[in-house]
């Protein structure tokens, strides 16, 4: 009994260690919201405050005083993380206003995606995907966050496929009486010209 | 009944038998044995009733054993979608940071849970949150409402605070969880609550055993251009410049309702993978105890046969000595 007393003791620490699996997430930030956990152990006293997202989160870098060399993105997508904390040279976006080149040090803004080409340029190497639609983020420490619906690389799409699609919408828009279904003709059109002009240009 | 019609045969039969021995019948007090009579009315301590007992453990026990292997293989097909998706509300947090604590005149706590039982204690945790939740946001002009998603938390909830909810969404697991469900479900929310914040209350999956409760909170644009007015977390959002659309607003409100949809997306599947791992050891636990009370019955068992065996042998022995003389 007094032997299993102290195998006990002795697995307990190496358990506590081996408390993170995964290697996705890993709990960093020990600032999770101070205030928030005052306030919940004063009213709820009983049970331990639910953790925030930041306690899962790695904390990113602070801004460095002089631009660094290379653009750090990272490109999301519901069903995978397609590059995670990747260093590239320069990518080009899709955004609402037009195709936007985003270099290290480039200012912090927030931008809306319209469905057309995403390239990453990697010394001499470029990879093209097709954008859906989604946001990117520019950080001002060289962070890019882009998450999209939907990215396809542009060598997976059909241009038979595109066109038919183009003209079933175009057709639906000409027939559409309400206006959801105008909309929706309308951003089906969007979607297949962006894939047509990305597909041929 | 029984016991007295027996006993009156017993009393009938009496000058045929010695008196028996019933103190071996009586050790166990949980289990009322039946005494049939046999063939010469020899007395046999019935084990009908346990075998009857050990058979429903060893169905019970195959059974959940069945439920785990199911709940694993689930756990394995959702796993991988749920590592692959925990990228996805990670920007936002970078971008906007983490305002569980912020103070708002409309709260919306989304409660996430499951459709089916037997999966531990996970929903329970999620609905003692929110109502934690609940009871830290409340206050004069301050009101809490209810989203649910789930038959596990609807029961709950609705027994004491059916006034709050203001919508119930369930079945949503019927087909494999997707993106595109998702954002529809959290477009219907966005269009029929009114919100200052919204916390999603999960459970976020950590290991087979582990599950962390967890709040996600999205904040409305009004909420976060006050933030960033008044400093502090969001202090540097005003730095960020606002590409395209009319005004800066729009765009923020767009990135909001993606927000949502995202961490509902990553939340809903994390949920799920919970549910599955909470199954897993649910059925585990339960197929062990379901084994250790079939040990403690087949110790029973063989007691009691046992038992009939030495009263019968001394029933025939001292019978045959009686008739020795």
């Amino acid at each position: 009994m007094l032997r299993r007393a102290s195998m006990l003791l002795a697995c307990r620490p190496i358990l506590a260690a081996r408390a993170r699996p995964f290697s996705t997430d890993l709990p960093a930030a020990p600032s999770a919201d101070a205030t928030f956990t005052e306030a919940w152990t004063k009213v709820i006293p009983n049970m331990d405050p639910p953790k925030t997202p930041l306690s899962f989160m790695q904390p990113r870098p602070p801004t460095p005083s002089s631009i660094p060399s290379k653009l750090t993105v990272n490109f999301v997508l519901p069903y995978a993380s397609e590059l995670a904390t990747k260093e590239v040279d320069m990518v080009i976006v899709p955004a609402t206003t037009g195709q936007m080149g985003i270099l290290p040090g480039h200012v912090a803004t927030i931008a809306e995606l319209k469905p057309g080409v995403l390239s990453v340029h990697e010394g001499s190497e470029m990879t093209k995907y097709f954008v859906s639609s989604g946001f990117v983020f520019i950080h001002a420490n060289s962070f890019a966050d882009i998450i999209a619906v939907e990215a396809v690389p542009l060598d997976r799409l059909d241009v038979n496929l595109v066109q038919k699609g183009l003209a079933e919408f175009t057709s639906k828009l000409s027939s559409a009486t309400t206006d959801l279904e105008k909309a929706e003709a309308q951003i089906g059109i969007d979607v297949h010209s962006a894939l047509n002009s990305a597909l041929t240009g | 009944m029984a016991m007295a019609a027996l006993r009156r045969e017993g009393r009938r039969l009496a000058p045929l038998i010695s008196p028996r021995t019933i103190t071996a019948v009586r050790s166990s007090p949980l289990y009322t044995t039946l005494e049939d009579e046999g063939p010469l009315g020899v007395r046999h301590i019935s084990t009908q009733v346990v075998r009857n007992r050990m058979k429903s453990v060893k169905n019970i026990q195959k059974i959940t054993k069945a439920m785990k292997m199911v709940a694993a293989s689930k756990l394995r097909a959702i796993q991988t979608k749920t590592e692959n998706s925990r990228g996805l509300w990670q920007p936002f947090t970078a971008l906007l940071g983490d305002l569980p604590g912020a103070d708002v005149k409309k709260n919306v706590v989304v409660t996430i849970s499951s459709d089916k039982g037997l999966c531990g204690g996970i929903n329970s945790t999620s609905v003692k949150i929110s109502k934690g939740l609940h009871k830290l946001n409340s206050g004069p002009e301050k009101e809490t409402k209810y989203v649910i998603l789930g038959e596990k938390a609807k029961a709950q909830l609705v027994r004491d605070s059916k006034k709050d909810i203001e919508l119930i969404i369930t079945e949503l697991q019927k087909n494999p969880l997707n993106y595109t469900q998702v954002s529809v479900l959290a477009d219907e929310i966005l269009k029929n609550v009114e919100y200052d914040a919204l916390r999603i209350v999960f459970n976020k999956f950590q290991s087979v055993v582990s599950f962390v409760p967890t709040v996600s909170t999205v904040l409305s644009t009004e909420i976060v251009e006050r933030e960033a007015e008044s400093g502090g977390k969001l202090g540097d959002l005003d730095s960020y410049e606002v590409e395209g659309g009319e005004t800066k607003g729009e765009i923020l409100q767009n990135l909001a309702e993606f927000q949502f949809s995202c961490t509902m997306f990553n939340a809903v599947l994390e949920n799920a993978c919970s549910e599955q791992g909470a199954r897993m050891s649910a059925m585990d636990s339960s197929s062990r105890n379901a084994g250790d009370m079939l040990d403690r019955l087949t110790l029973t068992y063989n007691r009691t046969r046992q038992a009939s065996i030495t009263t019968e042998l001394i029933e025939i022995i001292s019978g045959a000595s009686a008739l020795e003389g």
